[in-house]
C-alpha cells in the first residue's frame, strides 16, 4: 500500500505577520490544504501530526495547542519536535502500518514572535561545555562548520556567492518569497562579512508561513485524487550533540538519503532525481547538503554551480523556490516549503518557476547547532 | 522500618539527607548555573486583539458560530468544532457563575502566599457552556466561596487598562 500527497495549503512566506498569530496562519494553510484534498477534516481526518519546537513557540507543551486551528479536536494528534520533514516520516509510518487512512502534517513558523533569536537558539546548546564560551551570536556555529569544509573542499567565496545569486533570483519568480533579489557575485562579495568567512547575505533571515499536507493510503489517494504524488521514501538520521564531535561533513543528510532512497529504489541519485530543495539556511549547506544526497560529488559542486547545473534551465533544478535564502528561515516548517515546492513542481503547479519533474527531493537540517536532519522523496 | 510491623504509614518513607541552601551557596555540589534572557511578543491575531482592545472600554467581546450556534469566549476566527469562520461579533457580560475554584496558598516558586489567592473559573453570562474565564476572585473570605456563586468582574480604573486580562482586577460576588 504506498502512500500519496493528495492535499498541500500553505500561508505566507513572509518576513512578519503582524495581523494574524499562529493559530491563524496555520488555519490559513489548513484551510486550502483540505480544500485542495476535497476533504472535510472534522470527517475524513483519521490523525494529525504537527512538527514543533516549544522554544520557538515560546511555550511548553505545544501538543496541547494542535487540535482546534486543524479541524483535530477529539482526534488522535501528536506533536513531532522536529522538522516538518520527520513529520512527513511519522504520517508515512501511521499510513503504513495502517493506523490511519488520511494523516495530515503541520508545521508553522512564527519566528517573527522571538525577539530573542540568538539568545534562543543558544539554549540548544550544552549549558556547560559550550553556551559560556563568548558572546557572539550563535551564528558562528554555522561559520566554523563552514570554515572547515570549504578548506577540505577546495570552495571558493565565488562559488558560495553563487548559491546565493541563484536562489535570491529564483525567489523572484516566486511570490511568496519575501527575500528575492537580483543580486550578482559581485553584490555578494562586496557585502558585509559578519561571521567571517560567512558574509551576511549568506544567512536566511527569518519568516512567517505555515504549511499543511493531506496524506492518504493508496485506495483514498485514487478516489480522491488523479494526480497523487508518492511518497516514495522517507528517511531521518542524527549525528551527535556536540559540534566536538560532528562531522562538519552532513553526514545526518547522507545517512537520511540513504535511507530515504533505499525505501524509494534510487540508487543512481544523480541521474534518478529531478529536482531538489536542500536547505540553504546557510549558502554553504547547499553544498553539503548536494553532496551528502549523492546529487554531486565532492570538489566538483562548485563547478557544477558556475556552470548553471543546478539552474532552472540546468540538469538538475536546486532550490526553484528560491530556496531559504530566498523564502527565509521558517524553522521546524522549513522542510515543509521544501517538500511543498517538490510537491507543486511534480504536480505542474509551480507556475513561472514550472520545470519538467518527476522524481524530488526534498531535505531539512535541524538547524544550528545540530546535526540532525529528515530527506523525503516524491514521485508522480 | 521492620518487616512485620502492623502500624505502616503510607507511604512509607526513608528519610535522606536534604540539600540545604548552605550547600548550594557554598558549592558543596558541583553545578553551573544560566539565566537565558529569551523573549518573545506574541502577535495577538485577529480575535484576541479585537478582545484586548474591547478590555479597555470594559467590554468583553466574544465570537458567535451560526451551524451550532455557539457563543465563543475568548473569541476566535474560527469554529473549532464546525471548522468554519465565526459569523458575528457579540458581547457577553461581565458577570457569571463560579464552575470550579481553588484556595491556593503557595506561589509557583513553593513559598507561601502571604494572602492566599481564590482562582476561579468563571462561566461568563451569555456565552456558551465550556467557555468560561479562568480569573481570581476579591470581596470575600475564602471559606464563603462556592460553585454556583455567582460573580461581577471588578475592573481598574479606565485610564490604568492596557489591554490585558489583568484590565479586570478580579471578580466579585455579587450580593442578595
Ligand atoms: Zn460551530
Amino acid at each position: 500500500m504506498r502512500v500519496a500527497v493528495v492535499g498541500v495549503g500553505y500561508s505566507g512566506f513572509n518576513a512578519n505577520t503582524p495581523d494574524l498569530n499562529w493559530k491563524e496562519i496555520t488555519l490559513e494553510a489548513a484551510a486550502r490544504a483540505y480544500d485542495d484534498a476535497g476533504i472535510n477534516p472534522r470527517k475524513d481526518v483519521d490523525s494529525i501530526v504537527t512538527c514543533a519546537e516549544d522554544i520557538w513557540e515560546g511555550f511548553a507543551i505545544f501538543d496541547e495547542f494542535v487540535p482546534d486551528q486543524l479541524g483535530g479536536v477529539l482526534k488522535p494528534t501528536c506533536t513531532v519536535c522536529a522538522d516538518f520533514l520527520f513529520g512527513i516520516a511519522t504520517a508515512y509510518m501511521q499510513i503504513k502500518s495502517e493506523l490511519a487512512d488520511i494523516a495530515v502534517v503541520e508545521a508553522h513558523s512564527k519566528a517573527s514572535d522571538i525577539l530573542t533569536f540568538g539568545e534562543t537558539i543558544k539554549f540548544a546548546m550544552d549549558p556547560i561545555w559550550l553556551r559560556e564560551i563568548g558572546s557572539a551570536h550563535p551564528y558562528y556555529f554555522a561559520a566554523l562548520e563552514m570554515s572547515q569544509y570549504i578548506n577540505e573542499c577546495c570552495i571558493t567565496e565565488e562559488q558560495i556567492a553563487e548559491v546565493v545569486v541563484k536562489n535570491k533570483n529564483n525567489a523572484l519568480k516566486n511570490s511568496s518569497a519575501p527575500y528575492g533579489s537580483k543580486v550578482t557575485v559581485e553584490d555578494v562579495l562586496n557585502s558585509p562579512m559578519v561571521f567571517d568567512p560567512m558574509r551576511k547575505i549568506e544567512i536566511a533571515p527569518r519568516a512567517d508561513g505555515a504549511i499543511v499536507f493531506v496524506l492518504a493510503n493508496e485506495d483514498v489517494a485514487k478516489d480522491l485524487t488523479d494526480t497523487p504524488i508518492w511518497v516514495k521514501g522517507v528517511g531521518w538520521w542524527s549525528e551527535t550533540s556536540n559540534y566536538d564531535t560532528m562531522s562538519f561533513n552532513a553526514v545526518y543528510a547522507y545517512k537520511a538519503a540513504k535511507m530515504a532512497y533505499k525505501l524509494a529504489g534510487i540508487t543512481n541519485p544523480a541521474k534518478e532525481v529531478d529536482i531538489a530543495e536542500v536547505d540553504d539556511r546557510f549558502a554553504f549547506k547547499e553544498f553539503q547538503h548536494l553532496e551528502a544526497l549523492q546529487l554531486s560529488k565532492r570538489f566538483e559542486t562548485g563547478t557544477l554551480m558556475r556552470e548553471g547545473y543546478f539552474a532552472k534551465d540546468g540538469e538538475l533544478p536546486v532550490n526553484l523556490s528560491g530556496g531559504s535564502l530566498g523564502i527565509g528561515n521558517l524553522l521546524e516548517a522549513t522542510g515543509g516549503q521544501k517538500a511543498l515546492e517538490v510537491v507543486l513542481q511534480l504536480r505542474g503547479l509551480a507556475g513561472r518557476r514550472q520545470v519538467e519533474a518527476e522524481t524530488g527531493v526534498a531535505q531539512a537540517w535541524r538547524y544550528i547547532p545540530t546535526a540532525s536532519g529528515a530527506v523525503a522523496v516524491f514521485g508522480v | 522500618m521492620s518487616v512485620g510491623k502492623k502500624d505502616i504509614s503510607c507511604p512509607p518513607e526513608a528519610p535522606g539527607t536534604p540539600l540545604k541552601d548552605s550547600d548550594i551557596a557554598e558549592k558543596k555540589v558541583t553545578y553551573v548555573e544560566d539565566h537565558p534572557d529569551i523573549r518573545y511578543a506574541w502577535t495577538a491575531g485577529q480575535a484576541i486583539s479585537r478582545f484586548l482592545n474591547e478590555l479597555k472600554k470594559g467590554k468583553l467581546i466574544a465570537t458567535k458560530c451560526n451551524k451550532c450556534r455557539r457563543i465563543l469566549f475568548p473569541p476566535r476566527m474560527f469554529c473549532e468544532l464546525c471548522y468554519k469562520p465565526i459569523d458575528d461579533w457579540v458581547y457577553v457580560k461581565d458577570t457569571g457563575t463560579v464552575q470550579t475554584f481553588s484556595i491556593s496558598y503557595i506561589d509557583p516558586d513553593a513559598k507561601p502566599l502571604e494572602k492566599p489567592v481564590i482562582v476561579a473559573v468563571i462561566a461568563v453570562d451569555g456565552a456558551s457552556k465550556n467557555m468560561a474565564f479562568m480569573h481570581v476572585l476579591g470581596e470575600v473570605e475564602p471559606e464563603k466561596v462556592y460553585i454556583g456563586m455567582k460573580v461581577k468582574a471588578v475592573w481598574k480604573p479606565e485610564e490604568e487598562r492596557e489591554g490585558s486580562v489583568t484590565d479586570i482586577k478580579y471578580w466579585k460576588p455579587i450580593e442578595g
